[in-house]
């Protein structure tokens, strides 16, 4: 481990956080129902959602190494697309 | 170039031969005749590429100066009492960032009761900051620690701050043997970090600890805290073969009775110490604590009596909690006056009366209150 005079660190050194291992709890997207309207991509605090293009349709997709689980995008999602499921640590 | 003048100017004059680049502060008594004559200096002219900020707060004053210093600017503040304690957040970080901020602290009590006259609370209650921590004797000490401070604190990269007298110090007129330019560029190197922000090499100071390394940054800090120790020892040699020996952490005469105390107090303490033939020690640098050197000179002493300009409310005086610990397992008894609080004179009668009641036996070895006056316990 590197312990730098005064905890100076330079950009971008905090991507090897992966904040996400906070939550308990995570959105599961269905992406059958999902309309892609991107809502919950909207409203995520965290910045951790975005659409992405499956064939003719576009899904929301969730970036569990940073999303807290705080469970706005299920409450936003217009379709009810997205469920609240327990995390499992593998 | 002998000049009689006060504190305040011994201060700002000192600071002015170090060149800073930024200073800001926040006017607060005893203390804003030291940024006034600063100021003044500035608007002279006298002070080449230097920025004089106003700020609206300590706390301000003090944030403004963690940015400066992570550009690799030499920085002054000066404060106390209450300034201080409203900088306390931001110089906490300045102490784990390790930027070498010179803060001159003109010791002063804290609020409540409101007092603006002199004890040691202020300071001493930012002891386990990381700043490291100097008390001075007289108005030439303060002025010739000024570039030794600049030259320690950019070496071993921590904040430093001076604490100096509120009034019995600041507003003192004094001869004063005043530096001069040339000795003190030749004695004090430009500061050059080794890590600086720039607009092209962003950085983060003091960035976010998650417990899995936290823990090693502090202890990273307190062991470079310790080695900062020998850095100081060598600046105060080194100053002591150019211009005049003011001791290393400690200054002391060894004896059987050892006077203790801190601050423009330890003039007295030495004056009773000499015509009783007692010892004495002026503890210089609180933090980093001399340990060694106490242990080292108090270990076999009978009688040990300190006297406290603070007190630790709920406990016992703050420089006794610590000398007792460095004392632990030896034999000496260990006496403790507070005295002084809040501007109380201390005169050296009083100091001579403490003595005697040691040297008497009347009192067994704990602290004692002295110069208190009767008083009666109300509502309002």
């Amino acid at each position: 481990m590197r312990i730098s005079l005064g905890a100076v660190s330079r950009p971008l050194e905090s991507l090897k956080f992966k904040t996400g291992d906070w939550a308990t709890r995570i959105p599961n997207v269905d992406e059958d129902k999902c309309i892609g309207c991107g809502e919950c991509s909207m409203y995520c605090p965290e910045g951790c959602i975005e659409l992405v293009r499956i064939d003719i349709k576009k899904v929301a997709r969730v970036d569990y190494d940073y999303c807290k689980g705080c469970g706005i995008c299920n409450y936003v999602c217009p379709a009810e697309a997205i469920s609240i499921v327990e995390k499992v640590i593998k | 170039m002998i000049k009689v003048v006060r504190g305040f100017y011994a201060v700002a004059y000192a600071v002015k031969l170090c060149k800073p680049d930024v200073i800001c502060a926040y006017p607060i008594t005893p203390q804003t005749e030291i940024v006034e004559n600063l100021a003044e200096m500035y608007a002279n002219g006298e002070l080449e590429r230097c920025s004089y900020i106003t700020a609206e707060s300590e706390f301000e004053a003090a944030s403004i100066l963690v940015g400066a210093s992570a550009t690799g600017a030499r920085t002054f503040t000066a404060t106390c009492s209450q300034g201080l304690i409203l900088m306390a957040e931001v110089l906490l970080n300045a102490a784990g960032m390790r930027l070498p901020i010179l803060i001159v602290n003109t010791n002063r009590a804290l609020s409540a009761p409101l007092s603006i006259w002199n004890d040691l609370q202020d300071s001493l209650l930012l002891r386990d900051a990381g700043i490291i921590q100097m008390y001075v004797e007289n108005n030439q000490e303060v002025h010739e620690l000024i570039p030794q401070a600049y030259k320690i604190a950019e070496k071993v990269m921590f904040p430093f701050m001076i604490c100096m007298d509120g009034f019995k110090l600041t507003h003192a007129y004094e001869p004063i043997d005043l530096l001069d330019q040339e000795f003190v560029d030749s004695f004090l190197p430009e500061y050059d970090p080794p890590i600086k922000l720039t607009t092209k090499n962003p950085l983060t100071f003091g960035s976010y600890a998650p417990p899995h390394c936290y823990m090693e940054f502090r202890y990273r800090m307190h062991n470079d805290m310790l080695k900062a120790k020998k850095v100081m020892e060598d600046v105060f040699k080194e100053w002591a073969e150019i211009r005049r020996d003011w001791g290393g952490l400690v200054e002391y005469k060894e004896g059987k009775t050892v006077l203790i105390s801190m601050g423009s107090l330890v003039e007295i303490v030495k004056d009773v110490a000499e015509e009783l033939n007692l010892g004495y020690l002026k503890i210089r640098a609180f933090r980093p604590f001399p340990y060694d050197e106490i242990r080292r000179i108090l270990g076999d002493c009978e009688n040990v009596i300190i006297f406290d300009r603070a007190i630790s409310v709920g406990y016992e005086g703050v420089i006794t909690i610590d000398v007792k610990n460095a004392l632990y397992g030896c034999s000496p008894d260990v006496y403790s006056f507070i005295v002084g609080l809040g501007g109380r004179d201390v005169p050296k009668d009083l100091i001579v009366r403490c003595v005697e009641k040691v040297l008497d036996r009347k009192v067994k070895p704990g602290y004692y209150f002295e110069g208190l006056k009767e008083f009666e316990e109300v509502i309002y």
